[in-house]
C-alpha cells in the first residue's frame, strides 16, 4: 500500500515503477473497446508508457517541453501524460470540448510544442487555429477514424509511436539505460502539470503543480479514505479538470486503483453501472440528476412498486444514516431497513452503479440536504469536500462518521486554514501551487504575504461542529439598499434544489429587492408536462408556458416561506422573478466549462430581462446571439413574461445585519 | 469491417451501368430512357425535383422494380431480371426514405439483422447456438461492434429503436446496412427530416465510410448543398429523364437544372 513505500517515491514516473513492480498483475486502467471491457496491468502500462515515451523521444519531446492533452478520457491520453512526465516535459490538459479560441489561448500561453490529442474533432480544431501556434510541432492521436487522408508530417498515431519505442527498446539495450536514467533523473520539486482553471473569473490561468506537491497530497487522502490496489474508480470526470487528475490520476497512483475509462461520454451512466466503482466522485448536479431520472422512472412504474418505493425511501429516511453513522438506531428501524434493503435499496443503487461504492464524495457546489440525506439514507458512504485548483484539490473533507449537508468538513490531512478577518478562507497544503504560469502578478494576487493561499471563498468554522462552512464567494456576497445581507448563490441553490429548476440567476446586490432568471429542467419539466396534457414544441415554448410559470412561481413562494424563517435571510426573499427562453449554455459563455453560472455575464447579456425585472413591466423583448455546437451563430429572439411572487411579511421586525 | 468481399472491379472503374432503362406504371412514366453508371468507389448523386423519379431510379437499381426496358451491368453481369435478395447477395445494400427499422429491437439487433446473409449456419444452429454458431456469432458481432463504434451511437446499444429520436434512427439504419459489407450503397434521402446538426454528422459518415473502406455510394438527396459537398458526379432527373450528368460544379452552372429547379416559363 501506499503509505508502507520506503523508496523515495515523489514523482508520478517513480510512483508507475513502483506499481509496476508492486502490483504488477492488477489492473491499472480499463477501457471498454467494441463492446468488451479490457484491462491492463501496471505492468503493461508501465511497459507501454515506456515504449511511449521512446517514440515521443525521437520526435525531438524533452525535458521542459510543454504537451497539450486533448480529449476525453481514453487511457492513451492518461499514457500521454504519465509518457511526458517520464520525459521530464510538462502535460498541460485543455478541456475537450472547449473550442477553437479557448484552445488556442491555452496552447499560445503554455508555449506547446506537442499535442497528445484523442480524434479528428480534436485535430481539425487545433488546425484550425494552426496560424496561431507557430510554436506546435508535432501531434500524436489516438483515434484514427476520419484521419487517414490528412498529411501526416506533423501527425502520428500514438499506437505507432509506442510501437516504434517498443522496437528501439528491443533493439537496443542503452536506451533502456537511458530511460531509467530519465526517470531516476526528475525530482519532486519540478513541474509535474500545468492545470488551466475553468475561468468562472476571467481567462484562465495556468497553475502550475509539482510533483511531490501533487504525490504528498495525494498520498495524504488516501490513507485518509484507506484506499488501496483493489479499489476502483470510473475516470469520467473532464481530463482537463484537477479533479479528474486528482482523484482519478493521482491518488491511482498513489494507492495503485484502477482507473475505468468510460466507452465515450454519452455511455458513462451505464459504465457506471458495468464497473461498479468503489471510489466515486460527482458534482452534486449529477446526484442530482440521477434522483431525477429515479424519480421519473418511479412516477411511471406501477402502483404497488411505486406505493413499495416510497415506503421503504420513508423508512430509508427516519432510520438510514443513524444506522451509517453508527448512532443508536430502535431495532424495528434496523428490521425494517434490512427489508428495505433486500426489496428496494440495494437493487436501486445496483441499478444505478453504486452498490460498491465505499467512498464517494461530493464538491463544487452546494448540495441540497434532502438530496444529500437520500443518498447517505441509502447506504452510501456519500460525503463533502472542499477544494480548489490552487490546492491541487484537497482543503477540508468530511472524515467517515462526521457528516453534515452544511458543512465541507474540518481541514484535510496537513493542511492549514484560517478565516481572514474580511471572512475569507486562507490556506496552506502540501499540494498548493507553487504559482500561475507566466503570471507573477495574478500569483502575487493571490498569495498573503506570509504564504497562505487566498481562496476568494467566504466561510467560517462552524461552532457546533468545528466544520467549515462556504456561505459564497466572497465578493459576491452583496447587501440590498436597505442593507440586507443579500447571498446570491445561497438562494440560487435552495431554488435549485427543486427538480423542475435547473439553473437560477439571484440579483440584488445594491438593488431594492431580489430578483431572480430561472431555467427550467426539460427532463422534469418535460415529464410533468407529459402527465398534463401540456403541448410543446421546443424548450422555448415550455419555458413560456402559463401553467410552468405557476408551478415555478409556487416553488419561489414556497422558497420564500423558507427563507422567512431565517431572520438573517428574511429580508433577501425573492419579489420577481421570470423564466428565461432558452439554456444558460457554456458555449455562450453564460456557465464555465465547469457549469457554473457567470452571473456578471449573464446580466449583461440580459440587460434589458434584468432591467424589466426591477422596472415593473409585465413582459421584456429579448433577442441574444447563441453558438451553435459547430461554432456558427444565429440569433435568438424572445418575449419573456414576468411574475410577482408573495412575499411572507416579516412582522418580527426585520433583522438587518449591519 | 473488410473490404467488401469478391469485388472484382478497380476503383475508378465501372461498377454498375444503366443502360436506356424505362419503367412505367400504367400510363405513367416514371423513367423514360435513362443511362448513367456508377464508378467504383466514387460517391454519386441522384437529384432532381419531386416526383423526377429518383426513388424509382434506386428501386430498379437494387432490384425491387423491374425495367420495361433497358439493362443494367453491375459487377460485370448484365441482368434483365432481378429480386432484392439477388441484389443484397451481390453486394447492394440500401437505406430507405422512411426508415424501416425493426422497431422493438434494440440498435445492436437491428445492425446484427444487416449480418443475416453473411451467416453460414442455419436456422437450427442459429437457434442452438451452440459451437460453431456461438463462434460464428461472436465473429459477427466484432463486425458489428465497429460499426458501432465507427458510427459513435454506443450509447444507445440496447436501446429499442423505436425510443431513439429521428437522427439516430437513420444513424443505425445507415449501420444495417454497413453491416452488409457492401459494394454498393444506395441511400434514399439520408438527410431528410434532419437539423443542421445531424446532417453534418451524417455527411461526416459518409464521407468516412467512403474514405475508408472504399464503398462506392448512390445517394438522393434534397439538400442541394450536402449533394454539393458530398459527391464525386452527379445525375439529375426531371419528369423520369435524365436532364444532366456530371460534376457538382457544372451540373450547378447546367441551365437545364436551374430550369428544372426553379422552373420556368413556357
Amino acid at each position: 500500500m501506499a503509505n508502507e513505500v520506503t523508496a523515495p517515491a515523489d514523482t508520478f514516473p517513480r510512483l508507475l515503477v513502483r506499481n509496476a513492480r508492486q502490483f504488477a498483475d492488477r489492473p491499472a486502467i480499463r477501457h471498454k473497446d467494441l463492446g468488451i471491457w479490457q484491462t491492463l496491468t501496471w505492468a503493461q502500462v508501465f511497459e507501454d508508457v515506456r515504449a511511449y515515451a521512446v517514440g515521443l523521444n525521437r520526435l525531438g519531446v524533452k525535458r521542459g517541453d510543454t504537451i497539450a492533452i486533448v480529449g476525453a478520457n481514453r487511457p492513451k491520453l492518461y499514457m500521454s501524460v504519465m509518457a511526458a512526465q517520464v520525459l521530464g516535459a510538462v502535460p498541460v490538459p485543455v478541456y475537450a470540448d472547449a473550442v477553437a479560441d479557448e484552445l488556442a489561448h491555452v496552447l499560445v500561453h503554455a508555449e506547446v510544442r506537442f499535442a497528445a490529442v484523442e480524434d479528428q474533432e480534436q485535430v481539425d480544431k487545433i488546425l484550425s487555429v494552426a496560424e496561431r501556434l507557430p510554436k506546435l510541432e508535432q501531434m500524436f492521436y489516438d483515434e484514427k477514424k476520419g484521419l487517414r487522408d490528412y498529411d501526416h508530417g506533423k501527425l502520428h498515431p500514438i499506437d505507432e509511436l509506442i510501437a516504434q519505442g517498443r522496437a528501439v527498446l528491443a533493439q537496443d539495450a542503452s536506451v533502456s539505460k537511458w530511460l531509467d536514467g530519465e526517470i531516476a533523473a526528475g525530482k519532486g520539486l519540478d513541474t509535474s502539470i500545468i492545470l488551466y482553471t475553468s475561468g468562472t473569473t476571467g481567462p484562465s490561468k495556468g497553475v502550475v503543480l509539482t510533483a511531490k506537491g501533487c504525490i504528498d497530497a495525494a498520498t495524504d487522502t488516501v490513507a485518509f479514505d484507506h484506499l488501496d490496489s483493489h479499489d476502483e474508480a470510473l475516470a469520467y470526470l473532464p481530463l482537463a479538470w484537477v479533479g479528474d487528475h486528482y482523484l482519478n490520476y493521482a491518488q491511482g497512483l498513489a494507492a495503485g486503483f484502477c482507473m475505468a475509462c468510460p466507452e465515450n461520454a454519452e455511455t458513462a451512466m451505464q459504465d457506471l453501472k458495468e464497473i461498479g466503482p468503489t471510489f466515486y466522485f460527482a458534482p452534486p448536479r449529477v446526484f442530482e440528476q440521477m434522483l431525477t431520472r429515479v424519480m421519473i422512472r418511479m412516477g411511471d412504474a406501477g402502483f404497488p412498486k411505486r406505493q413499495l418505493f416510497h415506503y421503504f425511501i420513508g423508512v430509508a429516511r427516519r432510520y438510514g444514516e443513524t444506522i451509517l453513522n453508527h448512532q443508536p438506531t430502535p431495532l424495528v428501524g434496523r428490521l425494517l431497513y434490512a427489508v428495505g434493503k433486500v426489496l428496494i435499496y440495494g437493487p436501486l443503487m445496483n441499478v444505478l452503479g453504486l452498490s460498491r461504492v465505499r467512498v464517494a464524495y461530493t464538491a463544487g457546489e452546494a448540495i441540497g440536504p434532502d438530496l444529500f440525506a437520500f443518498y447517505r439514507s441509502l447506504g452510501m458512504n456519500l460525503k463533502q469536500l472542499y477544494g480548489q485548483t490552487e490546492a491541487f484539490l484537497y482543503v477540508t473533507a468530511q472524515p467517515d462518521g462526521q457528516i453534515y449537508a452544511d458543512t465541507v468538513g474540518p481541514a484535510a490531512p496537513n493542511v492549514d486554514i484560517r478565516i481572514a478577518e474580511s471572512g475569507e478562507v486562507q490556506f496552506k497544503s502540501p499540494g498548493m501551487f507553487v504559482g500561475y504560469f507566466k503570471d507573477e502578478a495574478k500569483t502575487k494576487e493571490a498569495m498573503t504575504a506570509d504564504g497562505y493561499v487566498k481562496t476568494g471563498d467566504a466561510g467560517f468554522f462552524d461552532d457546533k461542529t468545528g466544520h467549515l462552512k462556504i456561505i459564497d464567494r466572497a465578493k459576491d456576497v452583496g447587501r440590498l439598499n436597505d442593507g440586507t445581507l443579500f447571498p446570491p448563490k445561497y438562494i440560487e441553490n435552495k431554488l435549485k434544489f427543486y427538480p423542475n429548476i435547473r439553473e437560477a440567476v439571484a440579483y440584488g446586490d445594491k438593488r431594492d429587492f431580489v430578483t431572480v432568471l430561472i431555467n427550467i429542467d426539460l427532463t422534469a419539466v418535460g415529464s410533468w408536462a407529459e402527465r398534463k396534457n401540456v403541448v410543446y414544441g421546443s424548450y422555448q415554448e415550455l419555458a413560456g408556458h402559463a401553467l410552468v410559470y405557476d408551478m415555478i412561481a409556487r416553488h419561489v413562494e414556497e422558497m420564500n416561506r423558507a427563507l422567512s424563517e431565517d431572520k438573517v435571510t428574511a429580508g433577501a426573499q425573492i419579489k420577481r422573478f421570470l423564466i428565461l427562453h432558452k439554456e444558460l449554455d457554456a458555449d455562450d459563455g453564460e456557465l464555465t466549462r465547469t457549469q457554473k453560472v457567470r452571473r456578471g455575464f449573464v446580466a449583461e447579456r440580459y440587460a434589458p430581462l434584468v432591467k424589466a425585472l426591477y422596472d415593473g413591466s409585465r413582459e421584456a423583448d429579448i433577442s441574444t446571439e447563441v453558438t451553435f455546437e459547430d461554432g456558427r451563430k444565429g440569433i435568438m429572439s424572445a418575449r419573456v413574461e414576468i411574475r410577482d411572487v408573495k412575499t411572507v411579511p416579516v412582522a418580527t421586525a426585520l433583522e438587518k445585519v449591519a | 469491417m473488410r473490404a467488401p468481399a469478391g469485388s472484382t472491379v478497380a476503383a475508378g472503374e465501372v461498377l454498375l451501368s444503366v443502360e436506356n432503362v424505362s419503367l412505367s406504371f400504367g400510363g405513367v412514366k416514371a423513367i423514360q430512357d435513362v443511362s448513367f453508371d456508377i464508378r467504383k468507389s466514387e460517391v454519386r448523386a441522384i437529384i432532381g425535383p419531386n416526383g423526377a423519379g429518383k426513388t424509382s431510379m434506386l428501386n430498379v437499381v437494387n432490384g425491387f422494380y423491374q425495367p420495361q426496358h433497358g439493362r443494367i451491368t453491375f459487377k460485370g453481369t448484365t441482368r434483365t431480371n432481378m429480386r432484392p435478395y439477388d441484389a443484397a447477395h451481390g453486394g447492394i445494400a440500401r437505406t430507405f426514405q422512411n426508415v424501416a427499422l425493426f422497431r422493438g429491437m434494440s440498435a445492436l439487433d437491428n445492425i446484427m439483422a444487416g449480418r443475416t446473409l453473411k451467416m453460414h449456419r442455419n436456422f437450427f444452429w442459429q437457434i442452438l447456438r451452440i459451437g460453431p454458431a456461438l463462434a460464428e456469432e461472436d465473429e459477427h458481432r466484432h463486425r458489428v461492434e465497429e460499426i458501432i463504434d465507427f458510427l459513435e451511437i454506443q450509447a444507445i446499444r440496447k436501446v429499442p429503436v423505436g425510443r431513439l429520436p429521428y437522427g439516430l434512427q437513420k444513424r443505425v439504419e445507415l449501420g444495417r446496412a454497413l453491416a452488409m459489407e457492401p459494394d454498393l450503397l444506395l441511400l434514399d434521402e439520408p438527410m431528410a427530416g434532419m437539423n443542421l446538426e445531424e446532417k453534418e454528422d451524417m455527411s461526416r459518415f459518409i464521407v468516412d465510410v467512403n474514405e475508408q473502406y472504399g464503398t462506392t455510394i448512390a445517394l438522393i438527396e434534397h439538400d442541394m448543398g450536402v449533394v454539393m459537398d458530398l459527391s464525386d458526379r452527379v445525375v439529375v432527373l426531371d419528369h423520369g429523364a435524365k436532364i444532366a450528368d456530371a460534376t457538382p460544379d457544372d451540373v450547378k452552372r447546367d441551365q437545364n437544372v436551374i430550369d428544372a429547379y426553379l422552373g420556368v416559363a413556357h
